[in-house]
């Protein structure tokens, strides 16, 4: 019979809608004002946490609405942004600085909602306030290094080896070892292939300049730039959890930006401070051959370099690095017996390894501790990215007394150096600088002004939508309309679903464009049905025949802004994303209420009866 | 029944087709000119620079605060209104030597010696290189969008068409870039979103006039291609103004309510309606028809199987 569906695509439709309602639902109940409690430094959130903050808020008079663990953090939430303030207050006063204690909005999702993964959407920084930074990692710099660390390897590979050279060097070329025969030459060149596939050898010998080259691979390089990138977004992740901010973005974009966004943070220069802050250590041994006189005039062995000490003066250092700041795991400020400042180091099992058989072969010798900060010199290249200073200081020369292993301490620091110096080796050293290359703070005024607008410019646009498609068809207008409401709840329950989808004003903006375009298919449905009964066709025919012709208009249509929307998600950043994922979204479900979701109830109206006469 | 448009007689919407075209031609070349002259008015988003929006807790005198920006740090600063006579939005340029939070400084400074209770809504900087990617990825997303149109359409229907499409899609493109060029609006990341979604809907109003000829290409034994396009257009009238009407009536509720972080993305859609509606007629159909589309190049009826397929499989 026409016009009549199978029980079960009505009931299909149903759960579809029903399923995209029920988790639309979590974005009536708004979000609740709330303290959220992160450990750092070794302590750990837990349940006698829970216990003395609840006691605490209650001898304060905080009325607590709702205090929970979560993932190892503590959400407290409050009544009010006022309770909100006292309670950060009287919280991080008890706790110390063990802890971090940030500003907190929890969604004020019903538990039971909650525990079927009901959330509401996440809103983007220009609805809710607070910084974006879009981060370079200085390429040049990571590369730099690990062609250090190579030719330190060389130099002992060959010497193991026994294999004479007479020298390695970076020049413009890549690295180049000199040697003073083609039998040692030849010899370097077969054992060094077969250690690595990293380096490109090639023999670049003229008359009786004996001279190997080593370029890195392609796919060593690639490998470098790759795990740069990863180490300094882990790094970044560090830092913004010792900033205590609620629900931060750290996320790569492309081959080497790291895009970072605090919701609320509004003292940038804080967060800039610390995020982009690039200061390391590394222990290197002390050149004793070396003659400080003739280094002070720049005259120094290859193998070795010249450094300032921060005391005055000068110390040479061996180019080997016996270990970088990437292994340190912990570091604390304190004080000596003397009550000088200090840092105490904690170091992971390799480097542990490393350092206790590097202290091992050279007791009795000086080892120094070499500082290196990256700043921004507040001046710009011609392109406009920031120049950047190195900053490399000695700040201290210990004899090795006994083995270390993994726990030390480094001193010659003052109060405050060894504070900032622990804060920033604790959260990791960036292997090699950032530089921000996009910085947008949205204050919060302005985020509840754009939800505001995008409400207005919502309701607005819907209502006369509503209006004049309920005048122009009639019956089948309120169907239509039923089916906008269902397709715009379904937008907001899908957008809530999916976990990394994000709303933006432009993602508002996108929705609002839904509710204009959505009602096309159901106007070329209505239009076609209208000719068929205008052509005298009979009412089930005309029905039957409307849907079925507007069918492949409808999906060619719609599939081709679908292809747009694609390619403005996949070229796309921030914003223009946002956009493109609510559009796609809409499109998807505006076919779906638009055709089958009307179909439904056109048919459960005048399918399979006598009707003389259709309200369009 | 209410009617907007009658679809019982055919009108000739090619009769002043020469004319149009002519004027479509004009059009263009009038965006392209203006282009090349005038070029872009690039907003932040390409440019690179740092824009600071304030609000003033009154009313302000924008002559008093543009003489409180020569100083060295904030010179160079563009002030202009924002929405209201308390917002202003100023913009300053990349300097070499001077780093954007100095100038953001400057820029408070100034305006607190006129106002104390003015408040900093909005800080945004975007390096000069990030901006140079940006506009380079966005042309190229234009681009990649009208191939893959090209090829879709080509597919779905006919190559003849395919060209009507996407040279309706280019004329609208340009269009809304030249009277972007020609009024100086800021061009920044949401008018390119804008400006992909007019891609997007002049393409829905194009194939849906398409879908007709097709359709009526193969129902109607009688009639050249002129008449076929011009019963198509004629029956898909009173959808197009319906559709154009809504969507116009939404956007236009976003132009004047959605605030003024949309308003370029209003904007560009509000052109882009325009003129998309006009060229799925006079641009897409006249073109296929100059090159010559006529029954036959219609008649793989497997193509035509595809679509009666599909309602009885979904609906």
């Amino acid at each position: 019979m026409l016009n009549k569906y199978p029980m079960w695509k009505n009931i299909m439709v149903l759960l579809v809608i029903t399923i995209g309602g029920f988790y639309a639902i979590p974005n009536l109940f708004g979000e609740d004002h709330a303290v959220q409690v992160v450990a750092t430094r070794g302590a750990e959130v837990t349940a006698s946490t829970l216990s003395s903050v609840n006691g605490l808020l209650e001898s304060k008079g905080i009325a607590v609405k709702r205090a929970e663990l979560e993932d190892g953090q503590l959400i407290v939430r409050v009544q009010n942004a006022e309770q909100q303030l006292l309670a950060r207050e009287a919280i991080a006063e008890s706790l110390g600085d063990k802890y971090t204690v940030a500003l907190n909005l929890a969604p004020a999702t019903p538990e039971w909602l909650e525990a079927v993964g009901g959330t509401p959407m996440k809103l983007g920084l220009d609805l809710r306030g607070g910084v974006h930074f879009l981060m370079e990692v200085d390429m040049g710099e990571a590369i730099r290094k690990m062609e250090e660390a190579k030719i330190a390897d060389f130099r002992s590979q060959l010497r193991e080896q026994k294999i004479r050279y007479a020298g390695v060097r970076k020049t413009a070329k890549g690295l180049e070892i000199k040697f003073r025969d083609a039998d040692n030459l030849a010899k370097a060149e077969r054992y060094l292939k077969s250690l690595s596939n990293d380096m490109v050898f090639t023999d670049n010998s003229v008359g009786e300049n004996y001279m190997l080259h080593a370029n890195m691979s392609d796919v060593y390089l690639k490998q470098i730039k790759e795990e740069a990138l990863q180490q300094n977004i882990t790094t970044i992740r560090n830092r913004v959890n010792e900033l205590g901010v609620a629900e931060p973005v750290v996320q790569r974009q492309g081959a080497e930006r790291i895009i970072v966004q605090l919701p609320g943070v509004q003292d940038t220069a804080r967060a800039k401070e610390i995020l982009g802050a690039t200061a390391s250590i590394e222990f290197r041994m002390v050149d004793e051959n070396a003659d400080q006189a003739a280094a002070a005039n720049g005259r120094v062995p290859a193998s070795s370099e010249v450094y300032p000490r921060r005391s005055g003066g000068i110390a040479v250092l061996k180019k080997e690095v016996m270990l970088t700041g990437d292994h340190i795991t912990g570091a604390q400020p304190s004080f000596d017996e003397y009550s000088r400042p200090q840092v105490s180091i904690n170091l992971d099992a390799k480097g542990g390894n490393i350092f206790s058989n590097v202290t091992k072969d050279n007791i009795g010798k000086p080892m120094a501790t070499l500082f290196i900060e990256y700043k921004d010199s507040g001046q710009r290249n011609p392109d406009g990215t920031v120049k950047m200073t190195k900053i490399e200081e000695v700040i201290s020369v210990a004899t090795i007394q006994a083995r270390l292993g993994r726990n030390f301490v480094i001193n010659g620091l003052d109060h405050a150096e060894a504070q900032s110096l622990a804060l920033l080796l604790r959260a990791g050293a960036l292997i090699a600088p950032v530089t921000i290359v996009e910085e947008r703070t949205i204050g919060p005024s302005l985020g509840a002004e754009n939800i505001e607008n995008g409400k207005m410019a919502m309701i607005w646009g819907m209502a006369i939508v509503l209006i004049f498609m309920l005048v122009y068809y009639r019956a089948f207008g309120v169907i239509a309309n039923l089916a906008l409401t269902a397709n715009l709840v379904m937008v907001v329950g899908v957008m809530s679903m999916i976990p990394g989808a994000v709303l933006t004003l432009p993602g508002i903006a996108g929705m609002v464009l839904t509710v204009g375009m959505a009602v096309d298919g159901n106007v070329l449905i209505f239009e076609r049905i209208r000719e068929e009964l205008l052509a005298g066709r009979s009412v089930q025919q005309a029905i039957h025949e409307g849907y079925g012709n507007a069918f492949s208009t409808i999906a060619d249509a719609n599939i081709t802004t679908f292809m747009t929307a694609l390619i403005l998600f996949a070229v796309g950043t921030g914003a223009v994303k946002g956009f493109a994922v609510t559009l796609m979204i809409g499109i998807a479900t505006s076919m779906f209420t638009s055709i089958v979701g009307t179909r439904v109830i056109v048919n459960l109206m005048w399918g399979g009866k006598r009707v003389k006469k259709l309200s369009i | 029944m209410l009617q907007i448009f009658s679809v019982t007689k055919m009108i000739d919407f090619l009769k002043h087709a020469k004319v149009i075209s002519i004027f479509s031609m004009f059009l263009v070349i009038a965006s392209l000119t203006s282009l090349g002259v005038k070029g872009i008015n690039w907003g932040l988003d390409f440019t690179g620079g740092t824009v600071v929006e304030l609000e003033f807790s009154k009313p302000v005198d924008l002559l008093e605060l543009r003489a409180q920006y020569e100083t060295d740090a904030a010179s160079g600063a563009v002030v202009q209104n924002f929405g209201s006579s308390r917002d202003v939005l100023i913009r300053l340029p990349v300097l070499e030597d001077l780093k954007s939070e100095v100038q953001v400084a400057a820029v408070m400074d100034g305006a607190q010696t006129i106002d104390a209770g003015v408040i900093q809504k909005r800080v945004e900087f975007v390096g000069p290189q990030v901006g140079k990617e940006l506009a380079e990825q966005g042309g190229l997303a234009v681009i990649v969008a009208l191939i893959c149109i090209l090829i879709y359409v080509s597919f779905r229907f006919e190559w003849r068409l395919a060209m009507g499409s996407v040279a309706a899609l280019a004329h609208d493109v340009i269009v809304t870039l030249g009277i972007f060029s020609i009024l100086q609006l800021e061009f920044d990341l949401t008018v390119l979103a804008g400006l992909l979604t007019v891609v997007g809907y002049s393409l829905n109003d194009t194939i849906v006039v398409y879908d007709r000829i097709r359709e009526n290409f193969l129902k109607m034994r009688k009639g050249g291609p002129n008449e076929v396009v011009n019963t198509s257009i004629t029956q898909t009238m009173s959808r197009t103004i319906i559709t154009t009407g809504t969507t116009l009536v939404v956007v236009i509720a976003l132009f004047l309510k959605g605030g003024s972080m949309i308003h370029g993305f209003a904007t560009a859609l509000l052109c882009g309606i325009f003129v998309g509606t006009y060229s799925s007629i006079y641009v897409a159909s006249y073109l296929a028809i100059k090159l010559g589309i006529c029954r036959e190049h219609m008649m793989p009826v497997e193509i035509e199987k595809e679509g009666a397929d599909q309602p009885s499989m979904m609906p």
